[in-house]
């Protein structure tokens, strides 16, 4: 009897992840995480930033290979033991990663075909056959290109449809997508969504990593909420009273608004105006941010929400000193003055302060310690005469990590063997050091975990209340609701609208944050 | 974290005094070791082939006048690789250095035995060139944005074009006597001694007090800002070692022909850029572009001028090590400085700076020079062939890289 039902179950389901617990030092990834995917749906994962979302997709697809995770996989009714990408594409299951994988100065199919090439006689390619096979899959992605197109000419979105096609190259039967429409726009999202429909009626099974809840609720059949590295609930979207509110209360685990810190608004004069600003791309001829302004007042928390590729980045990054783009013009003023930033120096020098979104790139150096780190960018204020007084760098670095709770054995702990977390509130220590008057942050809380989160917006919190202004840029809308005071939406390179916070709603920000022309 | 200056409680009541504190005098060794694992195993490397080679060459590498000797042959290996290491440190190389420390002495040559100007004026015309073209790498790398790889890669054609060009492919010599004191001369005989020399040990004395003085200060400003210090008996111990091993070998040189006035420049320039490169805001803005480049700019470094000081400070020490070079050879060649530039690469990378930047002491690439040099001229005792010696030195190098990689590995991997 009982073994009857394992086969039937097994049956129904084209992969079963049983107890998948996964550790790194210090840190419980995924801990008791059960996925059960049935054969030819189109299963999606949401949960919050940190809750191990990608990293089960990583043990799945033999990245984490056995042995470095507890739990079973089940694939196709039998136990299956990946050691690498290989062996679980050999089955059939591909993924593809949020940063596309193809190299740019390939062509289309030789992107496709790289790592799998179509030999012909004597082991030497055979072009025209791969040519021909690319075109093929081309077409059954919908995607009218050449096959020889170089990779670096087409979009986002028709990068994301050359990643399908060559995850059919390689005959998928479960193709797994992390974040596929994150940089997409709305066509291009539906068009993908649309093949992904196409793909099921074809048998092929999709796992679907996504933020965007009304997509999920569009294409998905079943979605899995996982919150804090453990499976939450799975809900079966047929039965209509799953609703995207129903999703959100799963993977938050509680009301939104206790989720971020209560604080009292008295926001006072204005520090930070900027007017008229207009950045070009620096290689393309196009304008990348185009006569944005905006102003943040002491004490406030002003948020700057858009679609990845409106170009808030680049807004905030040109106004730092012009660290991004080329002809900038435009006009910043500072307490009512006009200031010159021309170098990040200067930016530094009129009190502002700019926290990078990809802190492991431009925000740290990850191969020295916290006290490097929090003095890099004030290294001024430590010394007289080019002379460094390195006790008094220990001292200032021993005070951050009280007062930010940095959690490491001391100031002299490599930053890059911290979490992400602790390494953001080193980001943070480093910028506040410098005494900013004006404080930007660019994704304060990508990639941290839901406490230390919460850590963060009380550091913010904490900022304001001092008279600091703040603005924060971040492309999860809850947190910007959570936070702000004011929320101006950027789309395009143009502010196209700005709410106080208790007007606000994801939907009218959204609404805003796509709309084609300025209209205020 | 915790301070060790106030005792730890121990687990063993009623431990006499002394035990005691030898007891958190050793576990502290320990920590520091681990601590410094990276480095101080290129230390233990350097004590073991120097015993190694002591003991295959029955003592005479240890001799005073070989000691003397390998000062002589390899000090201007070492003044390159200050400037190697610290050009390493921000993520660039150097393949020119060879080229520009023949140029400048070809520059200084021309000068002085040619055209008969005094001494002086061929030094500071060569260090006028070495930092004319130091600014030249520094202009192409910092300002245009082309790798050092490439720009010193023609900097090395380039300036020995140039040697040959000034030298009109002849050789110059001999130096008048006041230029070859540079290299080959000695402070001795200033105080008497009977057969020692008294003003070297004054000197070997005068620095190990120095070396004292400022632990003791730094340690003192140490514990006022509450951080923790060796425990007071590792201290004197460590004084003690290195005030040993500064007098032993001061003694060897008294022993010989005295003080050679080119240690006294090699030791000025490795205290002066120790001190630049650890505690200086321009010593920290070089590791701070090697560790992350666009996180330095970021934090509002001005890569492009430090990038530029780099080489300049960088052909300046090539100039240096030119005029001692042209000096010791008493004049100047076409050929001189060739391969120099890949034994000062060598020395800093197996005094443990990293390929990729960000990582390196100038110490290090001292004491990595100083291996070269003692396996070198070990060998040469040993009359080992020319061809061993080279293939001993290529392994040395890769398996210092290797550690160097293996090392990291292990960090990445703990992550």
């Amino acid at each position: 009897m009982t073994s009857l039902r394992t086969t039937e179950s097994m049956d129904d389901n084209i992969l079963e992840m049983r107890s998948i617990t996964k550790t790194f030092p210090g840190v419980k990834a995924l801990e008791d995480v059960s996925l059960a995917v049935r054969r030819g749906e189109i299963h999606a994962i949401c949960g919050e930033n940190g809750a191990g979302k990608s990293t089960l997709m990583k043990v799945l697809s033999g990245v984490y290979p056995t042995g470095s995770y507890d739990g079973e996989i089940v694939y196709d009714g039998q136990s299956v033991h990946f050691s690498g990408i290989r062996d679980s594409e050999h089955v059939g299951i591909v993924i593809i990663h949020q940063e596309l994988a193809l190299v740019p100065y390939l062509s289309i199919a030789e992107n496709i075909f790289l790592g799998n090439e179509r030999r012909g006689r004597g082991g030497l390619i055979d072009w025209n056959l791969a040519n021909a096979d690319a075109a093929k899959l081309l077409a059954s992605v919908g995607l009218d290109e050449n096959p020889v197109t170089p990779v670096a000419q087409l979009g986002v979105g028709k990068q994301q449809l050359v990643e399908i096609a060559k995850a059919l190259s390689k005959d998928v039967r479960l193709l797994i997508l992390d974040e596929p429409t994150a940089a997409l726009n709305d066509s291009d999202s539906a068009h993908l969504l649309d093949l992904l429909r196409r793909l099921k009626e074809r048998g092929i099974t999709s796992i679907m990593i996504s933020h965007k809840l009304n997509e999920i609720t569009a294409v998905a059949d079943n979605v899995t909420v996982i919150r804090d590295g453990k499976t939450v609930e799975t809900l079966n979207l047929h039965r209509g009273e799953v609703t995207q509110e129903r999703i959100i209360r799963g993977m938050v685990g509680r009301d939104l608004e206790s989720f971020y810190p209560e604080r009292e608004s008295h926001p006072g004069e204005e520090v930070l105006r900027v007017e008229d600003w207009t950045v070009w791309h620096p290689t393309q001829d196009r304008k990348v941010v185009d006569g944005a302004s905006f102003s943040v007042r002491a004490g406030e928390v002003v948020g700057i929400a858009g679609l990845m590729g409106a170009g808030r980045t680049e807004l905030a990054m040109s106004i730092f000193g012009r660290s991004y783009g080329r002809d900038i013009s435009g006009r910043i003023f500072m307490h009512g003055n006009e200031v010159k930033a021309r170098s990040v120096a200067e930016a530094i020098d009129r009190g502002i302060a700019y926290a990078t979104e990809d802190r492991k790139r431009y925000g740290l150096n990850l191969i020295e310690d916290i006290r490097r780190n929090v003095s890099a960018a004030a290294l001024g204020k430590l010394s007289r005469r080019g002379w460094v007084n390195g006790n008094e760098e220990t001292k200032v670095a021993e005070e951050s990590r009280r007062s930010m709770n940095i959690k490491a054995p001391s100031v002299m702990a490599i930053v890059g063997k911290l979490s992400g977390g602790n390494q953001q509130k080193v980001v943070l220590s480093k910028w506040l050091f410098t005494d900013p008057d004006v404080l930007i942050l660019d994704e304060p809380t990508r990639g941290i975990d839901v406490g230390a989160k919460y850590e963060i917006y009380t550091i913010i919190n904490r900022l304001v209340a001092a008279g600091k202004a703040v603005v924060v840029i971040s492309s999860e809308l809850p947190e910007l609701l959570g936070i702000c005071d004011r929320i101006y939406t950027l789309s395009a390179g143009r502010i196209t609208g700005q709410l106080p916070v208790t007007e606000a709603t994801q939907e009218s920000l959204m609404e805003l944050m796509t709309k084609e022309r300025a209209s205020v | 974290m915790a301070t060790t200056t106030t005792p730890q409680a121990d687990p063993t009541p009623k431990e006499p005094a002394p035990a005691a504190a030898l007891h958190t005098g050793t576990s502290d060794l320990r920590a520091l070791i681990a601590r410094n694992l990276r480095t101080s195993g290129i230390y233990v490397a350097f004590v073991a082939i120097v015993a190694l080679f002591a003991v295959l060459t029955d003592g005479v590498s240890l001799s005073p006048g070989n000691i003397t000797n390998i000062v002589l042959q390899y000090s201007y290996i070492l003044v390159l690789a200050i400037g190697m290491v610290l050009v390493i440190i921000a993520g660039h190389i150097d393949l020119s250095v060879g080229s520009v420390v023949a140029l400048t002495g070809a520059v200084s040559a021309v000068l002085v035995i040619q055209q008969g100007f005094p001494w002086w004026v061929g030094v500071v015309a060569a260090l006028a060139v070495g930092i004319a073209v130091g600014a030249w790498h520094g202009f192409w790398v910092a300002y245009v944005g082309i790798p050092a790889f490439i720009v010193t890669l023609a900097g090395m054609l380039l300036f020995r074009g140039m040697t040959l060009q000034v030298l009109d492919n002849i050789s110059l010599s001999p130096f008048p006597q006041e230029y070859g004191r540079v290299a080959s001369g000695f402070l001795n005989g200033l105080l008497g001694g009977y057969g020692y020399d008294a003003f070297t040990l004054l000197i070997g004395a005068v620095a190990v007090a120095g070396y004292a003085v400022s632990g003791f200060r730094t340690r003192v400003a140490r514990i006022k800002y509450e951080q923790p210090v060796e425990s007071f008996p590792l201290f004197v111990g460590r004084v003690v070692l290195v005030g040993a091993v500064v007098m032993y070998f001061a003694w060897q040189l008294a022993h010989a022909r005295g003080l050679p006035i080119v240690l006294i420049i090699l030791a000025v320039l490795v205290i002066a850029y120790g001190i630049i490169s650890k505690r200086t805001v321009f010593g920290r803005q070089i590791y701070a572009i090697g560790g992350n480049l666009a996180a330095a700019q970021l934090s509002g470094v001005k890569v492009k001028v430090v990038n530029f000081w780099i080489f300049v400070n960088m052909g300046f020490l090539a100039a240096v090590a030119g005029i001692i070079y042209s000096s010791r050879s008493n004049g100047a060649q076409p050929a001189a400085g060739n391969m120099f530039e890949l034994d000062a690469i060598a020395a800093a990378f197996i005094g443990g700076a990293a390929v990729t930047g960000g990582v390196g002491t100038v110490v290090g690439a001292m004491v990595g020079g100083l291996i070269m040099a003692v396996m070198s001229n070990g060998m040469q005792l040993m009359g080992v062939e020319q061809q061993i010696q080279s293939i001993v030195k290529g392994l040395v190098l890769l398996l210092a890289v290797a550690f160097d990689v293996y090392n990291k590995r292990r960090a990445g991997a703990s992550r």
